[in-house]
């Protein structure tokens, strides 16, 4: 198949119609994964729709995995512009949230929203910091991130293991988790406003890191796509040669590139510990970090695509849960498998029908115009 | 007489945790070599124990179990070389997608067809690999230090165990020694010049994938059906990438790889060992730490204090030929 001239491709076609078809062939095989476990794939989609939808918690829960897929979505995104595959997020997120933690517990003193607003810098800068090694590694050394952003997942595992069984343990407990935060400082969460509105709802992880969510994508953006240095950027990820001969650095952009998307995965600690368990509880990542892959990549590494890629795996991990909960056969791995698939279809078999689609639209509007 | 049989059971455990290092990083040789990034290594060792294990429990026999395990990891490789190689997909995207993909399906089916751990019956003695007793092993053992060698350290182990380091002069000698070697280690340096020599760059990077999957098959089926004898959530523990991190280590070389498997393996054998041992001035490491220690020495042996790896010159590129 001839290749198209990509300029007389619609926009609409190349960044909705291509990724649409992609995520309909990913949940197709999805569902015959589902089959083979031994449950009606039909009845599954059924319950997803139910779960995410069907009622208010459940649709305040759909919201509360989308803010946790925004950051780490966001996390990989501007990785990847600079052609860097920042698989970290999980340990950077866990990092962050120590970040989170340590500020918190230790300015207590200070008024509430500067607490709020230091540890946030604390999810940041430990976010930024964990991921800082690997990009020194791959600025200086070369040494592939894929491996290192990897290994520090398992080293920042074992690390934060080590500081809740040892160190920050709350001693009065069993678990491994820290004690709670005060509560003043817990983010307002989704129950506390509609409380105000007299609607009365059981309980919700949904809280105000959600509006961070949508503060971090409008900062992507505009870092990425409208400051100078997004620019440099995206030229060292687009051309390496080319942006050196430019006067480029790509030394310092590939470690300014990891640590804000190693500072982004850190934000995953603001909402789940100010926001959610108000403690650190071992393992809270929870894979989140990894998702934030196949939401960047369904995306198409933008803001305005990474937010609807959010939600929809907002709406697979709670209706997910739905149907975990109805279907014994179907485990919460599942869900994972399907991740694997969606990247797979909307990573790296994304060319599979976009010459097709392409030539077809681009034609089509030809015989219109011509007509 | 203890120290030398302490000496003796390090080794041996080196050797035995090293195997799946070992297949996996010539496996990995097989692929980059080709210039085909490998990163799903990780993903298709834990297929291959999966697979290993669910077969040898239905079948009943654990050479049928390891068949059905290359099967699935060859057709990995197939999916991989599909994505990466005819379709020009994004080669590390491909193997990320296979590693979440893996993880996720094998526990989700573990799960659904024999209940919520996820973990695979237990294998009985017919249903998986024993321990091979070399010859006389029983009546040289008393004999100093030769007996030593080889009772203590040569013999009782897995037969992976000899395949893997069987295995690696076989590679030396494909990848070296012979025309498809020379082909193959074109084909990742300079693939338009094999293409003007009238050799399929695509058929060639499709060869080397299928040899990659028959050989981490291998170390898969070592987890579940030797060593272990169930497959269980993500058992692989970053062993993929730690095989990766050595063949990288060992630039692209059999040899030098097996030198970093064996540090690899050298190392996991001591943190076993030294878990909850006072050491003397330092006192009981946290567990967590020793632990840790693999993924530690990864970093350090990819930070190259032997200087920077250079990868074959085409890697991670697709060939696009033109028209």
């Amino acid at each position: 198949m001839a290749p198209v001239d990509k300029s007389k491709v619609p926009w609409w076609v190349s960044n909705l119609i291509v990724p649409l078809v992609n995520l309909t062939l990913a949940l197709l095989v999805s569902g015959l994964f589902i089959f083979i476990a031994g449950e009606n794939p039909y009845e599954a989609v059924r319950l997803i729709i139910y779960g995410s939808f069907g009622y208010i918690e459940g649709f305040a829960y759909t919201l509360y995995y989308t803010t946790n897929f925004v950051f780490t979505g966001l996390a990989f995104a501007v990785a990847f512009h600079c052609r860097l595959f920042n698989i970290g997020g999980e340990g950077q997120a866990y990092i962050g949230g120590l970040g989170v933690f340590l500020v918190a517990i230790n300015f207590s003193f200070l008024p509430v929203p500067i607490v709020w607003l230091l540890s946030i810098a604390g999810a940041v800068v430990f976010g930024a910091a964990w991921a800082f090694i690997p990009a020194y590694l791959q600025a200086t050394r070369g040494s592939h991130v894929v491996i290192t952003t990897i290994m520090f997942n398992f080293i920042a595992a074992s690390l934060m293991v080590f500081l809740l069984v040892d160190v920050i343990r709350d001693t009065a407990q069993m678990g491994p988790h820290t004690v709670a935060l005060p509560k003043e400082q817990w983010f307002p969460s989704f129950k506390d406003f509609a409380g105000l509105f007299g609607i009365k709802i059981r309980y919700s992880p949904l809280n105000i890191s959600f509006l961070l969510a949508i503060a971090a994508s409008v900062f992507v953006w505009f870092l990425v796509w409208k400051t100078r240095w997004g620019y440099e950027m995206r030229a060292v990820g687009h051309n390496t040669q080319a942006a050196i001969y430019a006067g480029i650095s790509p030394y310092k952009n590939i470690i300014i590139a990891m640590c804000i998307s190693g500072g982004l995965a850190g934000l995953l600690g603001v909402n789940e510990i100010l926001g959610v368990h108000h403690k650190i509880v071992a393992g809270f990542p929870a894979g989140y970090g990894f998702t934030g892959i196949a939401v960047a990549l369904m995306g198409r590494n933008h803001p305005i695509g990474i937010f609807p890629a959010a939600f929809l795996f907002g709406i697979l991990y709670q209706g997910g849960s739905e149907v975990t909960f109805d279907m014994p056969n179907i485990t919460r791995y599942m869900f994972v498998a399907v991740q694997g698939v969606i990247i797979l279809f909307s990573g790296a078999l994304e060319n599979l029908f976009r010459p097709q689609i392409e030539s077809f639209f681009v034609n089509r509007l030809n015989i219109k115009a011509s007509a | 007489m203890e120290f030398l049989s302490d000496i003796a059971s390090l080794i041996n455990s080196t050797l035995r945790i090293s195997t799946p290092l070992v297949f996996a990083a010539m496996a990995g040789i097989f692929a980059e070599r080709s210039g085909v990034i490998d990163f799903s290594l990780e993903g298709k060792m834990l297929m291959a124990a999966f697979v290993a294990a669910v077969g040898s429990y239905f079948l009943g026999n654990p050479w049928l179990g390891l068949l059905l395990a290359i099967i699935a990891c060859v057709s990995l490789s197939m999916l991989h070389g599909f994505a990466s190689v005819t379709y020009k997909g994004d080669q590390v995207v491909s193997c990320v997608a296979i590693n979440i993909l893996i993880i996720g399906l094998t526990t989700a089916l573990a799960a659904a067809w024999f209940g919520q751990a996820g973990l695979t019956p237990t294998l009985n003695e017919d249903q998986r690999f024993l321990e091979v007793n070399l010859p006389f092993a029983e009546s040289l053992r008393d004999v100093t230090i030769i007996g030593t060698i080889y009772s203590d350290i040569l013999s009782g182990h897995y037969i992976f165990v000899y395949l893997a380091y069987l295995s690696v002069p076989l590679v030396f000698w494909v990848v070296f020694k012979t025309s498809f070697g020379l082909r193959l280690r074109a084909v990742g340096e300079n693939p338009s010049a094999v293409d003007t020599a009238g050799i399929n760059v695509f058929a060639m990077r499709y060869k080397a994938l299928a040899i990659n999957g028959v050989l981490i098959a291998f170390a898969g089926a070592h987890l579940s059906t030797a060593v272990n004898a169930n497959f269980f959530r993500e058992m692989s523990a970053g062993r993929g990438y730690l095989a990766l991190a050595a063949m990288i280590f060992g630039k692209w070389h059999p040899k030098t790889a097996l030198i970093a498997c064996l540090l690899f393996g050298f190392t996991d054998a001591l943190q076993i060992r030294l878990q909850g041992v006072e050491l003397p001035a330092i006192g009981e490491i946290p567990v967590q730490l020793i632990q840790a220690l693999p993924y530690i020495l990864t970093v350090v042996l990819l930070a190259g204090f032997v200087g920077k790896a250079i990868a074959p010159n085409a890697i991670g590129q697709p060939y696009i030929k033109e028209r």
